[in-house]
C-alpha cells in the first residue's frame, strides 16, 4: 500500500541519534516526535498532547530538553538527539531511571520518558539541583499520577542531594 | 494442611519497586500507540458540529469511493446500543438518527494514511436540523424543555429519594441547623494517555483482536459481541502498558466500538489514535454538580440529622450516570454516625459529552459539601473542627443505616495522626496574616460488593500456576493501569507461598490466558484479587506441602516450610529444596494449575431499599487530613503549602505503592478544589487541551505528607484495604476551610480561582463599606 497524497518533499536528515550517527529522508515537515517513533522506533518517547503541552514527547537535543512534537525534525540536522531508549547503558539503567523505578517515581509511566529526559538535562547543567529548581525545570511536564512528590524525591536520590 | 503460617503479610514491609518498572523507566513498555501496527490503516471519526439535532441527511459515498479509503461506517452499521449498566443503554457507538452533543460519532473512515483519512471525513455529507439544546440542569430540567431521551420526562436520568431514620425530628432536636448551597465544576480525568485502540479482525478465522486503554477488558469483551454481533468465544482482549485512568476508561468507550466496526469492515487491522481534544471529548468524567445540603447538629458536635438533594449535570447519555447519584447518597454515610438522612438526587441530561465514573466515584463532592457544613457549624458552636469529627465517629464493626458493612475503621487515629502532624493545636488560628489551616475527612469503598454484571460469578479468580522450571505465574484479568496492582497479586502470591518475589511473575489482563475479572474500578484489586490471589497460593502451598511430605515420608502436618525450604519440623532430615518438591510435585499430573477466588457474602451487598447495592463494600479505607494554605488578596491566588494526610488502608501489603496512590489521590483533589474546570461555550469545550484544561504542574504541587494508618480488616488480604480514591474527596473541604481559616470567608463554589476568591474578597469590602455607610446615616 501507498499513500495516494500528494509526495511532501524531503529532505536527507544527518543526525546522531543516542550516540550513532543515522541518516534518513524526512519531510520538510515532519516533527520530531514522529520522526523518531515511525522512522527510529523509539516509541518510548510519548504523544500526550495535540502539541506543547505535556512534555510526554522530551528528548535533549544537543544536551536540552526540548518537546520534540513541537521541533521540527530537520532542526535536528548535524546536532545529537537522545531519547530515554539511550539513557541505559548495556541494558543498565542510568542513575535517574534507577531513581525513578526505586523511589516510585512512575506509576502509569506514560509521562515518565519525557519526565527523565527532563531531569536529565537539568542534572547535566546542575548536578546538585535545589527542591525550586527541580520544580522549574520539570514544570513543563504534566504528570497525573504521583502529585510529583515521589518525582522530585527521584530527582533528588539520583543528584545524590536525598536528606 | 500445612503446619507452616500463612504469610500475614509483612515480607515486603519496606516497599517494593513496581515489578514493571524497569519497562517504564527504560521506555521499553509498548502503550497502545505504541504497539506494531505495521499495515495498519488509520481511523479517524467525524463528529457532531452542534449540540442537538436531527440527521436529516448522511452520504458517505464519495468518501467510500475515495481511493485509499478501506471502509467507512456509520450508524447504520450498528443497531444496537451499548454502555456500563444493563437497565440504561441508551447510547450507539455511532448517532442514528439524532445527535445529543458537539462531538457525538456520527460516522468513521478506516484509510491507508492520515490524510486519506482526514480528507474521507471532509466528504462525508451531513445536514442536520438542530434543536434546543441545553448546557444547564436548570435549563434542561425547566418545564416544557425538549427531551433529550423520549422515555425521560423532565430530562431526569434518574430520581433517588431515600429515608432513613426519622430526619425531621432530628433536625428538630438539633442545637444548630444550618442549610448551605455548594457547588463543584464538572472535571476531567486527564489521563497523560491519550485514548487509543488497535482492532484486528481476521477476516478467515473471522476473529477480533482487541488491544486498547480500556481498564474493564471484560465489560469491553462483552459490548463488542453485542455491538458486532460476534460470538463471544471469538474475541480476544489483550491489554498494552495504560496510561492511566482514573475512571476514564471504566465504561466502554465509542471510539472502541468504532474501531471494532472499520476492522471487520475493513476486513483488517485499524489504529485509533483519538486527539488529546477528542480524549476530552469523549469525557466520563466528575459531572457538575449542585448540592443542598442541611445539617443539625447538638451543641456538643454531635450530629442529629442530615437532609441533602443532589443535582447532577449528566450529559447526553447515560453512563454510569444511575450509580453517580446514588452513591452520591449513600456515601454521605459510612464516615460517620449519622442518626437520620435524608437524600433527594437528580441525575440530568444535558446536551453536553456524557459524564461517568471518576476516582472517588459519586462520593466526592458531596464529601465537599458536608465537610464544609461542618466546619462552619463547629465555628459557630465555636467547637474545633476535630472535635466534631470525634464526636460523631463509627465503631467498627457496625452497619449503616443505609445497610452498610463497616467492618475496620481507623478514622480515628487518622484524626490524631494528623492533628500532631500539623501541630494544629499549637497553629490553628495563630498563623500569619492571609495564611490558615482546614481539615476534613473522607472515605471511600475497597470494591463494590455486588457487582454491575450479576453473573452468580465469584467477584475475583486468580489461577496460579507451576511448572517443570520452578517458575510461577499469576494469571489474572485484573488491568494494571499503573496503580500497581499486578505488583500487589506478585507480593501476595509470593508471601503466602514463602516463595521469592522474582520467583513469581503476573500475566495480566488477556482474555485467552488470564480468568475473567472485572476490571480497575471501585479500587476493587487489592481487595478482591488480592484475596483470590492469597486463596489459590494457599491451594498451591497445599500441594507442595503434600509433595514435600511424600518425599520426606512424613506427614504434611509435619512439614516446616521456611522460605524455599521444606523440611520435617523435627529438623531430623535434610532439607529439601523447592525445585525438588516442585519435582515430586509434578509427577504424575504435570503442570499445576490452581484456581483461587473471593466472593462477597450476599450481607454485604448492601441494603434492600432501590439502589442500595451501590456503596455496599467490604472495607471502607478511611482518610483525614489538614491543609495549610495561604491566600493573597491582591491577586486571590490561593497557595497550597503543605498537605498531611492520614488513611487507614487496613494494612499496607507494599507501602511504597500505598505512599503513591495517597500522595496522588490527594493531589487529584487539590486540582479538583484548585483550578480544575471543564467549561463549554454553546456544548464546544473551551478546555480541550493540557494548557487551558489547568492542572497543578510540578511548580505549584506542596509536599504532601503520608502517614498510613493500619486498622487490620478482617476481611481484607492479610488485613488490607484500598488506598488510592479515600483521600481524596477531604482535599476539597480542607482547602476550602483552611481558606475560611486564613481570610475569613466560606467559598461555595469549587475549584477556587482567583477570580471566584476575588469576586468574595470584593463582595465582603462591598459589605463592609455598606455596612459602615449605613451605620453613619443611623
Amino acid at each position: 500500500m501507498h499513500a495516494p497524497g500528494a509526495r511532501l518533499k524531503k529532505r536527507l536528515l544527518s543526525l546522531r541519534l543516542n550516540g550513532c550517527w543515522r541518516e534518513d529522508a524526512v519531510a520538510e515537515g515532519a516533527l520530531l516526535v514522529d520522526y523518531l517513533r515511525e522512522v527510529a522506533h523509539l516509541t518510548g518517547v510519548k504523544t500526550g498532547c495535540d502539541g506543547g503541552e505535556c512534555g510526554a514527547c522530551t528528548v535533549l537535543v544537543d544536551g536540552e530538553a526540548v518537546p520534540s512534537c513541537i521541533t521540527l525534525a530537520v532542526r535536528c540536522d548535524g546536532r545529537s538527539v537522545e531519547t530515554i531508549e539511550g539513557m541505559a547503558t548495556q541494558g543498565r539503567p542510568n542513575r535517574l531511571q534507577r531513581a525513578f523505578h526505586e523511589k516510585l517515581g512512575t506509576q502509569c509511566g506514560f509521562c515518565t520518558p519525557g519526565m527523565i529526559m527532563a531531569a536529565e538535562g537539568l542534572l547535566r547543567r546542575n548536578p546538585t539541583p535545589s527542591d525550586g529548581e527541580i520544580r522549574t525545570a520539570l514544570s513543563g511536564n504534566l504528570c497525573r499520577c504521583t502529585g510529583y512528590v515521589k518525582i522530585i524525591e527521584a530527582v533528588k536520590a539520583a543528584a545524590g542531594t536525598a536528606s | 494442611m500445612s503446619a507452616t503460617a500463612i504469610g500475614d503479610g509483612n515480607l515486603f514491609r519496606h516497599g517494593v519497586p513496581l515489578i514493571d518498572g524497569i519497562e517504564k523507566v527504560t521506555g521499553r513498555a509498548r502503550y497502545t500507540a505504541d504497539l506494531d501496527h505495521a499495515g495498519a490503516l488509520v481511523g479517524r471519526i467525524l463528529r457532531s458540529p452542534v449540540s442537538h439535532g436531527d440527521i436529516v441527511r448522511l452520504d458517505v459515498a464519495k468518501a467510500r469511493a475515495l481511493k485509499g479509503v478501506f471502509a467507512v461506517v456509520t450508524g447504520n452499521d450498528c443497531p444496537h446500543t451499548y454502555g456500563v449498566l444493563p437497565v440504561a443503554m441508551n447510547e450507539y457507538p455511532m448517532a442514528r438518527d439524532r445527535v445529543r452533543y458537539r462531538g457525538e460519532p456520527i460516522a468513521a473512515v478506516a484509510a491507508v494514511d492520515v490524510k486519506t483519512a482526514e480528507r474521507a471525513i471532509d466528504l462525508i455529507e451531513l445536514e442536520l436540523r438542530p434543536l434546543q439544546a441545553y448546557y444547564t440542569s436548570e435549563e434542561a430540567r425547566a418545564p416544557g424543555a425538549t427531551l433529550l431521551h423520549d422515555n425521560k420526562p423532565g430530562n431526569i436520568e434518574r430520581e433517588v429519594h431515600h429515608d432513613f431514620g426519622d430526619w425531621q425530628q432530628g433536625l428538630a432536636t438539633a442545637d444548630l441547623v444550618r442549610e448551605e448551597n455548594i457547588s463543584c465544576a464538572e472535571v476531567n480525568h486527564a489521563q497523560i494517555e491519550p485514548h487509543a485502540c488497535l482492532m484486528d479482525f481476521d477476516p478467515i478465522t473471522e476473529r477480533l483482536t482487541v488491544q486498547t486503554v480500556s481498564q474493564v477488558g471484560y465489560y469491553l469483551h462483552l459490548m463488542l459481541a453485542r455491538c458486532l454481533e460476534m460470538d463471544s468465544s471469538r474475541i480476544r482482549v489483550v491489554k498494552p502498558f495504560i496510561g492511566g485512568g482514573f475512571g476514564a476508561r471504566v465504561e466502554v468507550l465509542n471510539f472502541e466500538i468504532i474501531t471494532a466496526l472499520l476492522a471487520r469492515a475493513a476486513a483488517g487491522k485499524v489504529l485509533m489514535l483519538l486527539s488529546r481534544e477528542e480524549t476530552f471529548l469523549t469525557h466520563r468524567a466528575r459531572p457538575q454538580t449542585d448540592i443542598k445540603i442541611r445539617v443539625g447538629m447538638r451543641r456538643d458536635g454531635r450530629i442529629t440529622a442530615c437532609a441533602c438533594e443532589v443535582v447532577q449535570r449528566g450529559g447526553a447519555y447515560a453512563g454510569y450516570g444511575i450509580v453517580t447519584i446514588l452513591y452520591a447518597g449513600a456515601l454521605l454515610q459510612g464516615l460517620y454516625d449519622i442518626p437520620a438522612l435524608r437524600y433527594d438526587g437528580y441525575r440530568v441530561y444535558a446536551n453536553l459529552p456524557p459524564c461517568g465514573a471518576m476516582r472517588g466515584h459519586g462520593a466526592v463532592d458531596t464529601r465537599h459539601a458536608f465537610e464544609c457544613l461542618l466546619d462552619r457549624m463547629a465555628r459557630e458552636l465555636e467547637l474545633d473542627p476535630f472535635t466534631v469529627r470525634r464526636a460523631n465517629l463509627l465503631h467498627a464493626p457496625t452497619r449503616t443505616l443505609n445497610d452498610l458493612m463497616v467492618n475496620s475503621c481507623g478514622l480515628a487515629e487518622c484524626l490524631d495522626r494528623v492533628e500532631h502532624a500539623s501541630g494544629w493545636r499549637d497553629r490553628v488560628g495563630k498563623l500569619p496574616k492571609g495564611k490558615g489551616l482546614g481539615m476534613a475527612c473522607s472515605h471511600y469503598v475497597s470494591g463494590a460488593a455486588k457487582p454491575i454484571h450479576w453473573t452468580g460469578e465469584p467477584h475475583a479468580v486468580v489461577n496460579v500456576r507451576l511448572d517443570f522450571d520452578g517458575s510461577i505465574t499469576a494469571l489474572t484479568g485484573a488491568a494494571d493501569i499503573g496503580q500497581g496492582s499486578s505488583t500487589m497479586v506478585a507480593i501476595a502470591v509470593s508471601e503466602t507461598l514463602g516463595v521469592a518475589l522474582d520467583r513469581v511473575r503476573v500475566v495480566a489482563a488477556d482474555s485467552a490466558i488470564t480468568p475473567k475479572d472485572n476490571g480497575a474500578y471501585s479500587s476493587r484489586i487489592t481487595f478482591m484479587v488480592g484475596n483470590a490471589a492469597i486463596d489459590a497460593a494457599k491451594k498451591l502451598k497445599d500441594i507442595l506441602v503434600e509433595a514435600a511430605a511424600c518425599k520426606l515420608e512424613a506427614h504434611p502436618d509435619d512439614i516446616e516450610v521456611i522460605g524455599e525450604t521444606f523440611r520435617v519440623g523435627s529438623g531430623a532430615q535434610a532439607n529439601l529444596p523447592f525445585a525438588e518438591v516442585v519435582k515430586v510435585a509434578l509427577v504424575g499430573r504435570g503442570v499445576i494449575t490452581v484456581s483461587g477466588m473471593f466472593t462477597c457474602p450476599p450481607d454485604a451487598q448492601g441494603g434492600r431499599h432501590k439502589g442500595g447495592a451501590v456503596g455496599s463494600t467490604m472495607g471502607f479505607s478511611y482518610a483525614a487530613q489538614v491543609v495549610e494554605a495561604s491566600v493573597d488578596d491582591a491577586t486571590g491566588l490561593v497557595t497550597v503549602e503543605k498537605v498531611w494526610t492520614a488513611l487507614d488502608c487496613g494494612h499496607a501489603i507494599n507501602p511504597l505503592a500505598v505512599e503513591g496512590q495517597i500522595q496522588g489521590s490527594v493531589w487529584m483533589g487539590m486540582g479538583q478544589a484548585l483550578c480544575e474546570e471543564t467549561r463549554y461555550v454553546e456544548g464546544l469545550p473551551a478546555h480541550a487541551s493540557l494548557l487551558e484544561y489547568r492542572m497543578p504542574t510540578i511548580a505549584e504541587s506542596p509536599p504532601i505528607e503520608v502517614h498510613i494508618v493500619e486498622s487490620h480488616d478482617p476481611y481484607g488480604p492479610f488485613g488490607a484495604k484500598e488506598a488510592s480514591e479515600g483521600a481524596l474527596g477531604g482535599f476539597a473541604p480542607a482547602l476550602v476551610n483552611a481558606i475560611a481559616n486564613a481570610i475569613g470567608i466560606d467559598l461555595d463554589e469549587l475549584p477556587v480561582t482567583p477570580d471566584r476568591v476575588m469576586e468574595a474578597l470584593i463582595q465582603r469590602r462591598r459589605q463592609a463599606k455598606l455596612a459602615s455607610s449605613l451605620k453613619a446615616a443611623s
